[in-house]
Formats: structure tokens, C-alpha cells, sequence
């Protein structure tokens, strides 16, 4: 018996002393995500934890240009649009297959679409498509020749192209489908610069090099995705050598990683805002002046610096800097200024009534919820606003803020990240966007001018005529402060200093096919 | 026995039934549906609607329970809304990781539970006793996710002799080396309190037999000291401490769910949080339902095994 447990302790302490879970070998990179995947069909799923596998199997049409949320040639090698803005014919990269060898061509284009919009095809029951509405105004997809492929629109619908920059519009392989039916999304096959390997339920994502790659294979072996939702585990494994790269590290323990030589810290805006509904149709802030007061006496710099600690910065306006094309340079946050605010307050004679607050208790974009709401509570407090606050845990929240604030609140927090500037002003700040409409609009802001600058901008064409009508709206939005505008996130990761060439994207996608780790 | 047994499973089906229909309630009680979890701040009304219909949950809330107990006696649980897989493999799958998480650490904290327990007895107000009682208090009152955390810090960051999370290595892992490398510091955090419950309550019944008639009968017959107290005073202790470990059990069972949450065990307590927070009604189904049954029977098993051990339980 003693020698039983002589040698079983000596086996053990060798298998604990193995090395080999300590370190991620060479061209192989580990990364950690918060989650495990729904699905790896682009088409079925809604997470941004599921995007940073997705943009590397697959490619879309067309694609952000590095560092930009601007839009680039991808399978398609160019496009045209017609004068009327309703036809985009797309001529497609030649050559281009999918990991399973079929060939993308235009009907495959077709194909992708057609299942997606249409409740007849063949492959629909696949589904179901949750974000299949961002190409809602498509009404046909034809396939001219072989390698051109016409979008008829229904309307004009200027995002159409950077909706296809979305996961939403990542090319599937037709075959795939067809083999896999329902599947798919645990077999997928896409033209990326990675193909799909191994999905071990709860433990892994593996996907290896595409050696045939059109836009050059990456330097990496392989990338093996680890799901892990608590942050602190996720800590843990960056911490002893179990993963590469980790995503979403709370700012706690970013100051951690910086002060450390082994690691490397990534910031980067992205085309996030979180702000405050304030319901403009009844209560306190129906009146514009004291929706101003509140902007200037919710110290917004302190709220990024204190509680975000710098892993935000404080928004201007409606629309995210990370927008460059169509963001309004010369905007200036609303100073904090209590002073002024008590003024404004004492202008419009505010009569000290209670306002009832809904706070989240975490979701989606949302950051540091319920802190970042008592610390608003405190500054409104400060100038005499009286305010009350009602807490939800996030699906029950959206339940009672998205059919509006009406005879409920005075006020809610809420966040969206987007990757056009259309959409959030279109589908939050537009008369036609109020909540008995299906729009997001719950505080039921109306401004005629913003509605018709809003419409313009999605008819036209032109970038930079969208650009002047995004600007316009911005300052006027700004000026009748149907939100409070607060932050805009960062996205952060942090990498083992092995890793080269990592960069983060404006888009928050990761986008993986130039990163190198040669050790 | 078998008829006992028999009797007892029957009584069962019953609860379970009335399980399913209680969670199902509680699930259609609370806001939010699983259309808007998955929509997020896409979810207008519009979307949410045509999301529910192709999810099948536009269905009247009697006719969905009636479709799904309909498929369960035909051993279909459904398909998981947010994982997209039959909610069996992923509940069969997730509960045997927990049965091997929760099953260790029950045998860690029943042996040394037991003797520390039958140590402290014997050896009463010794010093060796003084510092079982110490440590065992200890590890009673340590919240065991804390203490996680603490063994991750030590034993995964800094000494790196185990992995932080996980249940075998991301490559050229498998094999049960492997698994008992990444169950080590999981197990003996989610033993610590069963332990120290264990050993407390051995340490009480231990001391409760020894006073027994017939232990000194025993000794005064020239009964060897050791076959005193493990033949006649530990089996008679057993019968007290055994519904206990059942309890236990349960327990190990229901503080699987943050311990594997803190390790990223792949089990089915950190499966059912994710569920209930993302509206996966079948998945919840699935899960509570399979947790509920092995609940059932760990209580059978502990009811048997005293049954067993104890002849006036007959």
C-alpha cells in the first residue's frame, strides 16, 4: 500500500511539473473570449463575442478598411450604384473558393441573401436570421454573369454598404448549407483566412491557416478560441501563460497588465455611445432647458476617469468620433457646470420633482451600470434634482425601456454600439422611430429637421454629402438634448508580448490575419 | 429492499412532473423573452415578434409545455436557442462534468471529513484536536469562491503547478492525468465546507458512541483500542454521519454552480446561470429536470446505504 502511494505520488508530481499548459507554443494563439459561441453561421447570430471568430473564417463583399469604419473592396472586387441609389452591382474577386473547394460566384452570392430574406427558400429553415432586417430594403439579388452580382433595392439606403461590412453580410458557402442544413453553423465553411478546425463544446473554437487565402495566408498556424465568462478566470489564465490575447479586461486590472513588460496593452474607440433617455413628452424634461441642465451637471469626466478609470471618453453628441467620416469635429462636450445648470433649472422653473431613473444592472455596451447611475444620481442631486432610482437586471430592463418611458420614467440608461452612423439617430432619435412605431425613440424626441436631415442622409449616395447632413443633425441634437450624452468606450485587450502586429479595429471586430507570434 | 427502492422511484415521477411545470411558470413569469435576449438593442417589437414566431414561442403557454412533454417521453429535450445543439447532448454532456467535479469532491471531503472527524474524537481537547476544530472552523466559514480565487492566485499565477480554469488542456491535453491536473484545485475548493461539516458532525458522533455501555464493555473484555474504535464505535458513528454526506451531496451538488463558474468548469450549474439569464427555457428544462432526478437519487442512495449499515432501520 505505502509503495502504491509512493508511486502514484511520484506520477502525480510529474504530470503537475509538465510545462506543457503553462506556455501556448509558437504560431498557435490562444485567445480568450467571454463567452462560448451560439453559432458560427454569420447569419444566426447577434454577439459581438461571436463576430471575433466569424471575421476570420469568412469575408464579406467588402469589407472596413484598417483602422476605419470606412468601406473597401473585399470578394467583390468593385461595385457600381446606380444614379438612383436603389442598384449596386458588385463584379467578384476571380478564383475565390470556400474551405470546401466550391467555387464563389455570383449564385452563391445569391444564395447567401436569398436564404436569408426569403421565407420560401429551401435553406430559410436554417435560420432563424435574427439581424436578416439589416438588408430589409434589399428586394432582389441577381446573379448577370458568373462573376457579377445586382442588388435591387427597394429604396434608396445609403448603410447598405457598410451593412455588408456586418457579420450579417459574410459570404457562406451554398455547399455547406446544403450538406449541413441546420448545422452549418458547427461545420462552416467560408473563403476567410482561416478555415474551421474543431469546435469542442465548452473547452474550444480551433481554426487553422488558409494556405489558399486570395488576400495572402497569415502567418499564423493556428487560433484556438477559449471561452471564459467569468473575468477574473479570464485574469487568471492571461496571468500563467494560458492564453495570448484577452478581450474586455476590466479596468481594475488594466493597470495591472500595464505596468507589466511581458504584456502589451490595445485601446481603441470604437462606435459606441452610452447615454441617458430622458423622456421629453411629459415630466421635467419635456422642457428643453432643464434636459441642458442635466448635461451640465452630470460630471462626465469624472465618471470616465473614476469609475471607467480612462477606459472611456466623454461623447459630444449623438454621434461616436470613431464615425470619422461623418463626426463633427468642432462638437464640444457639455461642460460640467452646476452653475449653470441650477440657473437653467431656476429659468425654467423646475419645481423640485422626484424623477424616476431606470439603471441596469449590467448588458450589452452598458459598462459600469449601476455605479455610473448612483454617481449621476449624486451630481443631479447636487443641483437640486431629486432623483429616484429603479434597478433591472438587463432582458427585464429592455422589456421596460425599448416600448418607451411614457408613464414610467423620467429617465434610463442605455448604450449602442453600430457600425454606421445612420443607424442609431435613425432608429432612436426619429419621430417616426417612437416606440408604437417599432423604432428605439423612448423618450419620443421630435425634430422636424432632424427627421428630414436623417431621411437625406440615408437616400444619398454621396459620402460626403451624408457627412454635411450627419454634421447638421449632430449640432442640432446636441442643442435640444433630447440624451445626456456621456461616454464613449474603449475596447481594450491585452497581449503576451510575444504577439506581433495585433492591432484593434474601430469596428471592435478581431480582425486576426496579420498577427504573427513567433514564440 | 427492491420493492423499497421501487416505491421510492415511483414517488419520485410525481415531483419531477410537477418540477417541470413549476420551472416552466417561473420562466414565462419573468420579463423578457429569449427573442429579445437575442436581439438585444435590436429587439423592436417588429423584430421581436417575427424572432418569436420562427423560435416557435408565438404558441399559446399550455400547448408549448404539451409539446415538450410530449417530446421528452420520446427522449427529445428540445434545441437550445442560444447554443443551436439538442439541449440532451449539451445537458448529458455539462451534468456528467459536474457529476465528476461534485462525485471528487465528495469523496475528498467525506475521507477527510471522516478522519479528521474520528481523529479529533479520539484524541479529544489534545492539541491535535485543537487544531482540527481550528481548521475545520476555518474552512466552514471561507466563502468557497473566494478561496478559488485565492488557490487560482497561488497555484495557477504564481506557482503555475495547476491550471487556473478548464477541464484538460487546450492542446496535446486528454486522459485522466490530465483531467486530475485541472480537477485538483476545482474538487478540494468545493470540499472545504463539506469537510468541515463532515468532521464536525463524525467528531459528535464519535464522542456521543465512545460513551456508549458498550464500548466499555468492549475495552474491559480486552478489546484492542483500535478495533474499539473502528469495528464498534466508527460503524455505529456512520449511521448518524451518512444521511449527512447525502445532505452533503446536495450540497457539493448546488456549490458546483459557482465554483465552476470561477474554474470555467464546463458543468451544467454554470450552464443553467448562463440559461436563465439568456431566457433558454429548454435548456433550463433540461437542466433542472436532470439535476432534480440526481438529487432524487442521491437521497435514495444515502437512504439505502443507512438502511444497510444500520439493522434497527429494517
Amino acid at each position: 500500500m505505502k509503495r502504491f502511494l509512493a508511486a502514484a505520488a511520484a506520477a502525480l508530481s510529474l504530470a503537475f511539473t509538465s510545462p506543457s499548459f503553462a506556455q501556448t507554443p509558437p504560431n498557435v494563439l490562444v485567445v480568450g473570449q467571454i463567452a462560448e459561441p451560439k453559432s458560427l453561421d454569420p447569419h444566426a447570430v447577434t454577439a459581438v463575442n461571436d463576430f471575433r471568430i466569424l471575421m476570420n473564417i469568412y469575408d464579406g463583399l467588402v469589407r472596413y478598411k484598417d483602422g476605419t469604419l470606412e468601406v473597401e473592396p473585399a470578394l467583390a472586387e468593385s461595385w457600381t450604384i446606380s444614379d438612383d441609389g436603389t442598384v449596386y452591382t458588385f463584379k467578384l474577386r476571380e478564383g475565390v473558393s470556400f474551405h470546401d473547394g466550391a467555387p464563389l460566384n455570383a449564385e452563391a452570392v445569391k444564395f447567401n441573401f436569398d436564404r436569408m430574406l426569403d421565407e420560401e427558400h429551401p435553406f430559410h429553415d436554417t435560420g432563424p436570421f435574427p439581424l436578416a432586417f439589416f438588408f430589409s430594403s434589399v428586394d432582389t439579388v441577381t446573379a448577370a454573369d458568373d462573376l457579377t452580382v445586382e442588388f435591387k433595392l427597394k429604396e434608396p439606403y445609403a448603410p447598405f454598404l457598410s451593412n455588408l461590412a456586418y457579420p450579417t453580410g459574410l459570404i457562406v458557402s451554398p455547399k455547406g448549407v446544403e450538406d449541413n442544413g441546420a448545422d452549418f453553423g458547427r461545420n462552416p465553411a467560408g473563403t476567410g483566412a482561416y478555415k474551421f478546425a474543431e469546435w469542442e463544446a465548452n473547452a474550444k473554437v480551433v481554426v487553422t491557416r488558409n494556405e489558399d487565402y486570395w488576400d495572402g495566408a497569415p502567418e499564423l498556424e493556428a487560433v484556438i478560441y477559449r471561452p471564459i465568462t467569468d473575468a477574473n478566470t479570464r485574469i487568471a489564465e492571461m496571468l500563467s501563460g494560458g492564453l495570448d490575447i484577452m478581450v474586455e479586461v476590466p479596468p481594475d486590472s488594466l493597470q495591472q497588465f500595464r505596468t507589466d513588460d511581458a504584456f502589451t496593452v490595445h485601446e481603441q474607440a470604437g462606435p459606441h455611445l452610452w447615454f441617458l433617455i430622458l423622456n421629453t413628452k411629459e415630466g421635467p424634461f419635456a422642457s428643453k432647458e432643464i434636459r441642458q441642465a442635466a448635461n451640465f451637471a452630470i460630471n462626465k469626466t469624472a465618471l470616465v476617469d473614476n469609475i471607467l478609470q480612462g477606459t472611456a471618453e466623454v461623447a459630444a453628441g449623438p454621434t461616436p468620433p470613431a464615425f470619422a467620416w461623418a463626426y463633427d469635429e468642432d462638437l464640444e462636450p457639455y461642460p460640467y457646470d452646476p452653475e449653470k445648470a441650477k440657473q437653467l433649472l431656476a429659468d425654467a422653473g423646475y419645481d423640485g420633482e422626484t424623477l424616476t431613473f431606470y439603471v441596469t444592472e449590467g448588458g450589452s455596451g452598458m459598462l459600469d451600470p449601476i455605479a455610473m447611475g448612483t454617481a449621476i444620481q449624486a451630481d443631479l442631486q447636487a443641483v437640486g434634482m431629486d432623483v429616484k432610482i429603479e434597478t433591472y437586471e438587463w432582458n427585464t430592463y429592455l422589456g421596460l425601456v425599448n416600448p418607451g418611458l411614457e408613464g414610467k420614467a423620467d429617465m434610463a440608461e442605455m448604450a449602442w454600439m453600430t457600425n454606421d452612423p445612420d443607424t442609431l439617430p435613425f432608429l432612436a432619435l426619429r419621430t417616426e422611430a417612437w416606440p408604437e412605431q417599432g423604432g428605439f425613440n423612448s423618450g419620443y424626441y421630435s425634430n422636424p429637421k432632424v427627421d428630414e436631415l436623417l431621411e437625406a442622409a440615408r437616400r444619398s449616395t454621396d459620402q460626403d454629402e451624408r457627412a454635411t447632413l450627419y454634421r447638421e443633425m449632430q449640432s442640432i441634437v446636441q442643442e435640444d438634448a433630447p440624451w445626456v450624452f456621456v461616454a464613449n468606450w474603449k475596447q481594450n485587450a491585452v497581449t503576451r508580448a510575444s504577439v506581433e502586429d495585433f492591432k484593434l479595429q474601430p469596428s471592435f471586430f478581431l480582425m486576426l490575419q496579420d498577427v504573427a507570434k513567433p514564440q | 429492499m427492491s420493492a423499497y427502492i421501487a416505491k421510492r422511484l415511483l414517488a419520485a415521477i410525481p415531483v419531477l412532473f410537477g418540477l417541470t411545470i413549476i420551472v416552466f411558470l417561473i420562466m414565462a413569469m419573468i420579463p423578457g423573452d429569449p427573442a429579445t435576449a437575442i436581439l438585444g438593442s435590436y429587439a423592436t417589437p417588429e423584430n421581436v415578434e417575427k424572432l418569436n414566431r420562427d423560435l416557435g414561442l408565438d404558441k399559446p403557454l399550455l400547448q408549448q409545455y404539451l409539446i415538450w412533454i410530449t417530446n421528452l417521453f420520446q427522449g427529445d429535450l428540445g434545441r437550445s436557442y442560444t447554443l443551436n445543439r439538442p439541449v440532451l447532448d449539451e445537458v448529458l454532456e455539462r451534468f456528467s462534468a459536474t457529476l465528476i467535479l461534485a462525485g471528487t469532491a465528495l469523496v475528498l471531503c467525506s475521507v477527510l471529513g471522516l478522519i479528521a472527524g474520528v481523529i479529533s474524537a479520539v484524541r479529544q481537547f489534545s492539541w491535535v484536536d485543537k487544531t482540527i476544530t481550528l481548521v475545520v472552523l476555518i474552512g466552514i466559514s471561507i466563502p468557497s469562491f473566494w478561496l478559488g480565487l485565492l488557490l487560482i492566485l497561488v497555484f495557477a499565477v504564481n506557482l503555475r503547478w495547476f491550471p487556473a480554469s478548464g477541464m484538460y488542456a487546450i492542446y496535446g491535453g486528454g486522459g485522466p492525468l490530465d483531467l486530475m491536473h485541472h480537477l485538483f484545485l476545482p474538487a478540494l475548493t468545493l470540499a472545504v465546507v463539506a469537510t468541515g461539516v463532515i468532521a464536525r458532525l463524525t467528531r459528535t458522533a464519535m464522542l456521543e458512541v465512545l460513551r456508549q455501555d458498550y464500548i466499555r464493555t468492549a475495552r474491559s473484555k480486552g478489546v484492542s483500542e483500535n478495533r474499539v474504535i473502528y469495528r464498534h464505535a466508527f460503524k455505529a458513528a456512520l449511521v448518524t454521519v451518512i444521511p449527512v454526506i447525502g445532505i452533503q451531496a446536495g450540497f457539493v451538488l448546488g456549490g458546483a454552480v459557482y465554483i465552476e463558474t470561477v474554474f470555467q468548469w464546463p458543468g451544467i450549474g454554470s450552464m443553467l446561470v448562463k440559461a436563465i439569464s439568456t431566457r433558454d427555457l429548454l435548456l433550463v428544462q433540461g437542466g433542472v429536470l436532470v439535476v432534480a432526478a440526481a438529487y432524487v437519487l442521491f437521497n435514495l442512495a444515502a437512504d439505502v446505504l443507512q438502511t444497510v449499515l444500520d439493522p434497527r432501520l429494517r
